[in-house]
């Protein structure tokens, strides 16, 4: 990309007078189109991929509609219903995000307003070690540690072997690094003359990080933060294994119930064979995952772009 | 003397104004900064309970059986994650030799060819943006119908959970293996093409070569994260209870996040510890993939 200055100086426009032993003119290379045209169409195969997700999808949902009317999935009750498995999605993300944002934003202000240039290469790496944790080693956290030993035992709750809120606590532990790496990165984009400005007037680190650093990150911060909502919204094995498999239309997280994911991954584990109703459900459910997760990365792309846009 | 003295003085105080270090020292601002230390080691702390803990509940297990024997429920205590392993290590290979070349090459023509001015090139790096977020179980849902499209139902073999972890690495790697081609300067593509090397051999000769460190560390924790994957192999049918080996890209087979996911399932005290024991396994698997990352961007990546 970087090079194109470089080719495109262009062939000479005189008529060649001085320059007649050099042929600058665009040779014919079919070597170097047929690679070129090999490595685009390897770029390519990502739209190709979305497509296939989109096509992949849709056809077994077409069937699930024509075997469930849509009014019997968009309902509270039922067995292809799925409101509850939306509404368990919201309440572990809920609990996630109560959990992600307050310590992955601390974390972000502590790296870029207060760690020097060497603790930060040092301490930035220990907040990532998180985000290296499989999935099912968390679910197994969740259901071994969280729920018996810390809600149980050291916090005297009444909940159930798996319930929304163990499931959600773990979450959002997971998406700690998504929302602090992120928000790092809108922080130090903050022009230095603004910390300057303010340190001047008087204020001290804290006032210059809470209200002046932070709000002028706002839409970066925004970004870091819906990242991690969707990742929480797509995350399955920790809700598979410690938010229950039960379909409960409750607010209350220290109940069991059963989310998107954890319903894909729960039918997708059972035996329904290939064309049946469940088994097309679990498209159904996915589409709804995919259309979700892909409006809230908009979201998130759109606020990027706002806040590269500001300095 | 003195006035050297004074004027060091002085210096730190005007480095400590500039910082804004002097006046932190209300209780205010002390606590901010302890909530701040509190969010940063938090994750710290988690892992350490979370490490200990499991090791505590797989200490029992630590044996060569856990590694030699098959899946068992005849004996909860003597089961074993050989299977899962061994589907695991063939998942990685698989999914490697499929994701590194394509994800190479998209990269190299984003970064070298591709007119960033170009709609069509503005369309694919939007959606690679959004396929980096793409949940895992929807690639489990495409590979499905990838696999049901070249004539394989839900059978469980490695070829499905590889396209599923090679659709969900390949953003991971393009996005690495650009951010290592673009720390190429620019210098070294200019002196081939001077001497009248062509785009291709340029890209060949100098850049690829240049930029292999970076791409190596960026597929390595790609695979890292693959390893851990359970999701997507569980639409593809992959089951816990597989006691043979596998054999090739064909054979059904097991992963050991699969398999762990099976057995923390099952109720018996016994499969709790196997779980446990082989989520240490796993982690060790994790964390060698992480360390040999480190190593190689340590070792051989250099400052331009």
């Amino acid at each position: 990309m970087n090079d194109s200055s470089a080719t495109a100086s262009g062939p000479p426009s005189g008529a060649g007078l001085t320059r007649a032993s050099i042929d600058l003119s665009p040779r014919s290379r079919p070597v170097e189109s047929v690679v070129k045209a090999g490595l685009m169409g390897s770029a390519m195969l990502s739209v190709l991929i979305t497509f296939g997700i989109i096509a992949a999808l849709i056809e077994p949902v077409i069937h699930f509609f024509g075997q469930v009317p849509f009014g019997d999935f968009l309902n509270t009750e039922g067995t292809y219903a799925v409101i509850p498995l939306i509404g368990g999605t919201l309440v572990t993300t809920f609990v996630a995000l109560v959990v992600a944002v307050p310590l992955g934003l601390g974390a972000a202000m502590y790296l870029s307003e207060y760690a020097s240039k060497r603790a930060r290469k040092a301490l930035k790496p220990t907040v990532e070690l998180l985000a290296g944790v499989p999935s099912v080693v968390y679910g197994f956290f969740a259901l071994s540690f969280v729920t018996p030993t810390l809600l149980q035992d050291i916090l005297n709750m009444q909940v159930g072997f798996t319930n929304a809120l163990a499931a959600g606590l773990v979450l959002g532990v997971m998406i700690i690094p998504t929302i602090a790496s992120l928000s790092e990165d809108a922080l130090s984009a903050v022009p230095q003359a603004m910390r300057q400005g303010s340190l001047a007037m008087g204020a001290n680190r804290m006032q210059t990080t809470l209200r002046v650093v932070l709000p002028a990150a706002l839409s970066g911060v925004a970004a870091a933060v819906v990242l991690g909502l969707s990742r929480a919204i797509g995350e399955t094995m920790i809700v598979a294994l410690a938010a229950g498999a039960q379909k409960n239309l409750s607010l209350d997280p220290r109940e069991g119930m059963q989310t998107m994911t954890g319903f894909i991954a729960q039918t997708a584990g059972g035996e329904n064979p290939v064309g049946s109703v469940d088994y097309n459900m679990l498209f159904a459910v996915g589409l709804l995952l995919f259309l979700i997760t892909l409006v809230i990365n908009a979201i998130s792309i759109a606020f990027v772009r706002r806040f590269r846009q500001a300095y | 003397m003195t006035s050297t003295t004074i004027e060091y003085t002085r210096e730190s105080v005007q480095a400590a104004v500039s910082t804004g270090r002097s006046r932190d020292r209300n209780t205010g601002s002390l606590v901010f900064l302890i909530l701040l230390w509190f969010s940063l080691f938090f994750g710290v702390m988690v892992l350490l309970v979370l490490i200990v803990n499991t090791a505590i509940d797989g200490a029992p297990r630590f044996d060569s059986e856990l590694l030699t024997n098959y899946d068992s429920t005849l004996f909860p205590e003597k089961t074993g994650f050989r299977a899962g392993i061994l589907g695991t290590v063939w998942l990685m290979v698989t999914t490697a030799a499929m994701a590194v070349p394509l994800g190479i090459a998209a990269a190299l023509y984003l970064e070298e060819f591709a007119d960033g001015t170009r709609w069509y090139n503005r369309i694919i790096e939007l959606n690679l943006q959004n396929l980096a977020a793409v949940p895992s179980v929807v690639y489990g849902l495409l590979a499905v119908a990838v696999m049901a499209l070249i004539g394989f139902q839900r059978k469980g073999i490695v070829l499905g959970g590889a396209i599923a972890l090679a659709l969900l690495i390949l953003p991971v790697i393009i996005i690495t293996t650009r951010e290592a081609i673009r720390a190429v300067p620019n210098e070294i593509r200019f002196g081939s093409l001077a001497l009248g090397a062509t785009m291709l051999q340029t890209t060949w000769r100098q850049t690829l070569p240049s930029s292999i460190p970076g791409i190596a560390t960026g597929t390595i924790l790609g695979l890292s994260r693959a390893i851990g994957e359970a999701a997507p192999l569980l639409l593809l049918g992959i089951a816990g209870a597989v006691r043979f080996d596998p054999t090739g890209v064909l054979s059904p087979t097991t992963a050991l996040p699969i398999q762990i996911y099976a057995t923390t399932s099952q109720s018996q005290e016994a499969y709790q510890q196997a779980a446990a024991a082989a989520i240490i396994v796993l982690l060790v698997m994790v964390l060698a993939l992480n360390g040999l990352a480190i190593f190689i961007r340590n070792k051989f990546q250099r400052e331009w």
